[in-house]
């Protein structure tokens, strides 16, 4: 391997798992809704792409850092989140009906609805924050000035990586320490021993769909120093979102954190070597592979570890 | 009980008599427009009767129709660009490619449960239009298919084409559903370990759902690419357009009854031909058919035919005690 060969491969690795950083924040939120609600959110990527145009509208009208609205776009989502559980998702949940899939259903047209109102406010144009640091870098020449290999280190990308790793953090904090977050984990363990427990569980159900959209949402803020904005953007993200929470394994947030960078690093591998219009092929490839071959997703490898058998 | 017995007769010969007024239809002279929505309104229900054969009846909700749909298109589209023969071939032709994809996907999707089914066969259909679209030397990309000579001026012979699609689907649906297959699907819907427990080889009738729902969505993707002359991925991949509005078209019209796809065909189309023609609304179809389809899942989940006794309950109701 000549260094050209092996810049260009530690490259990709390294814009591999900055992305799958970020794609972990999405996935962890989609997945503790999936956990505690058993049902699939397809309305994530819009939520996200909300969070998007709030960040965008507040550098437009008051040159806020899109960074700076992380913390006003997060607490939106989560009522929007609340909103959305209390008054449409809730309601279904009590329906008769003959396909038990209904909930999935209406959380495709809540996603509808939104993106269309987004094309209608904002029109399907591309927009961008131009921050004046989007195109800032750390070079590894700076540092080290005999370098055989030269690797650069985007700043908007380690920022919002760094703030997500944060974010990560303070969430496994709020559910391993605090009395919520433990009502959440016993609700998505078991509904009905919870229930006997004294949790409130129709409670915990609207704060996990409004904690699951706030991540999103944050995770949507990270993004928008790195990518242009339109508003069918959710579709893909709401996509990706799932591959994470099946390669991860349902309900399991470690598991998608491990399948948000798996699914970075693969898609960065397939951009750089086989072509930028395959990456979200190579998204599905590997979502494939999981449900063949690992149909309980990286979870259920962390578990036999734990139980000490093979698979 | 005379009146019940020419209930039940009337009902044996429903659907012959509407097959024959429809078999009629064109000799009143229609404009070519109204022919085209009624062409539109007759595909759809298809359409919708093959996802309903899949979802409604078997319980496997798929998210991917277009897929299905689409590859019969490229099937039909490829044998005229590719090859240059008559692109009527591809009902024939899309049986066997149609047949051999949904056997791969359900290979693949059917070890799914619910919506995680959903999910997974959602992304079979966004990786095929991805592949078409990459696959320039072979589907023609972006640009798509364009079939540069029309086989018929008139929409006559298009709309008895579609006609006798919908006519053998109808038929079809109807013979599998009263068989013991149609059985083995309901129970699979209702308990699907329950039904496995029975002895009932549930993967085995899943992949046969599968397949003929697939078949069937197959001809309607055909005659799409016959009628309309063009595609490109973007349009018979596509997810909103496709495989949302197929679930739409069902569960409007009602999940799991015969007629239910056709009257949720007729409401779609109708709705979104009444919303593009008004220009201000144009760009908000979305959100027209987003609240439609939360509206009808929270207040009539069985959709307008399967939920037709609460309608009519409701009625009497407003009409008060007479």
């Amino acid at each position: 391997m000549t260094s050209i060969q092996l810049e260009v491969l530690l490259q990709t690795l390294i814009s591999g798992i900055l992305l799958g950083g970020l794609y972990a924040l999405i996935g962890i939120g989609m997945t503790i809704i999936m956990g505690v609600m058993k049902i699939i959110n397809l309305a994530h990527g819009e939520l996200m792409m909300v969070a998007m145009y709030i960040a965008y509208v507040l550098f437009s009208l008051f040159h806020m850092d899109p960074y700076l609205s992380v913390f006003i776009a997060t607490p939106a989502l989560f009522l929007l989140g609340i909103a959305i559980q209390k008054y449409l998702i809730n309601p279904v949940l009590k329906v008769e009906s003959i396909l038990p899939e209904n909930q999935v259903i209406l959380t495709v047209g809540i996603g509808m609805v939104l993106a269309n109102i987004a094309t209608f406010i904002f029109k399907s144009d591309y927009r961008q924050t131009p921050v004046d640091y989007a195109t800032k870098a750390w070079y590894l020449s700076d540092i080290w000035k005999k370098t055989p290999i030269e690797l650069s280190l985007s700043m908007p990308w380690s920022v919002s990586f760094v703030i997500a790793v944060l974010i990560t953090a303070c969430l496994w904090f709020f559910l391993a320490k605090t009395d919520t977050g433990k009502s959440i984990r016993a609700t998505a363990q078991d509904r009905d021993a919870a229930l006997l427990m004294g949790v409130n569980v129709d409670k915990m159900r609207v704060i996990t769909f409004g904690l699951g959209s706030s991540l999103v949402g944050a995770a949507g803020c990270l993004f928008i120093p790195i990518y242009y904005i339109y508003p069918d953007i959710g579709g893909q993200f709401t996509l990706i979102a799932f591959v994470i929470t099946i390669l991860g394994g349902l309900g399991s947030t470690v598991g998608a954190i491990i399948g948000g960078v798996i699914l970075g690093l693969f898609e960065s591998l397939t951009a750089t070597y086989v072509g930028m219009g395959w990456a979200p092929v190579g998204r599905f490839v590997i979502f494939v592979m999981a449900l063949i071959f690992l149909p309980g997703g990286v979870a259920s490898l962390l578990k036999a570890k734990r139980l000490g058998i093979g698979r | 009980m005379q009146m019940r017995d020419n209930g039940f007769q009337m009902k044996k010969y429903f659907p012959i008599i509407i097959a024959v007024l429809l078999a009629a239809l064109p000799f009143i002279g229609l404009s070519s427009y109204v022919m085209h929505i009624i062409i539109l309104v007759i595909m759809w229900s298809v359409i919708g009767m093959a996802w309903n054969l899949l979802s409604g009846y078997c319980g496997q909700v798929s998210f991917g129709h277009a897929a299905f749909f689409g590859t019969g298109a490229y099937a039909s589209g490829m044998l005229y660009s590719k090859f240059g023969i008559s692109a009527w071939w591809g009902l024939p032709f899309s049986i066997i490619v149609v047949t051999l994809l949904a056997l791969v996907i359900g290979y693949i999707c059917l070890r799914l449960r619910g919506p995680f089914f959903a999910l997974a066969t959602l992304s079979m259909g966004v990786i095929l239009r991805i592949t078409a679209e990459n696959l320039v030397n072979f589907t023609g990309g972006d640009l798509g298919i364009m079939i540069r000579e029309r086989t018929w001026i008139e929409k006559t012979w298009y709309y008895y084409i579609i006609l006798a699609v919908a006519c053998g689907t109808f038929l079809a649906i109807k013979i599998v559903i009263e068989s013991k297959l149609g059985y083995y699907f309901v129970a699979i819907r209702e308990d699907q370990d329950a039904a496995e427990s029975l002895g009932i080889n549930t993967t085995l009738y899943k992949t046969i759902a599968l397949c003929l729902s697939a078949m069937l969505t197959g001809f309607a993707g055909v005659f799409y690419m016959n009628y309309m002359g063009y595609i490109d991925p973007k349009v018979v991949f596509a997810l909103h357009d496709i495989s949302i509005v197929t679930i739409m078209v069902v569960m409007v019209g009602g999940v799991a009854t015969y007629w239910g796809p056709v009257v949720g065909a007729i409401i779609m189309v109708l709705l979104s031909e009444i919303i593009r023609s008004v220009p201000a609304l144009g760009t908000a179809h979305h959100t027209f058919f987003g609240i439609l389809l939360i509206v009808i899942i929270i207040f009539l989940p069985n959709g307008i035919v399967g939920d037709f006794p609460k309608l009519r309950k409701l009625r009497d109701l407003s009409r008060g005690p007479s």
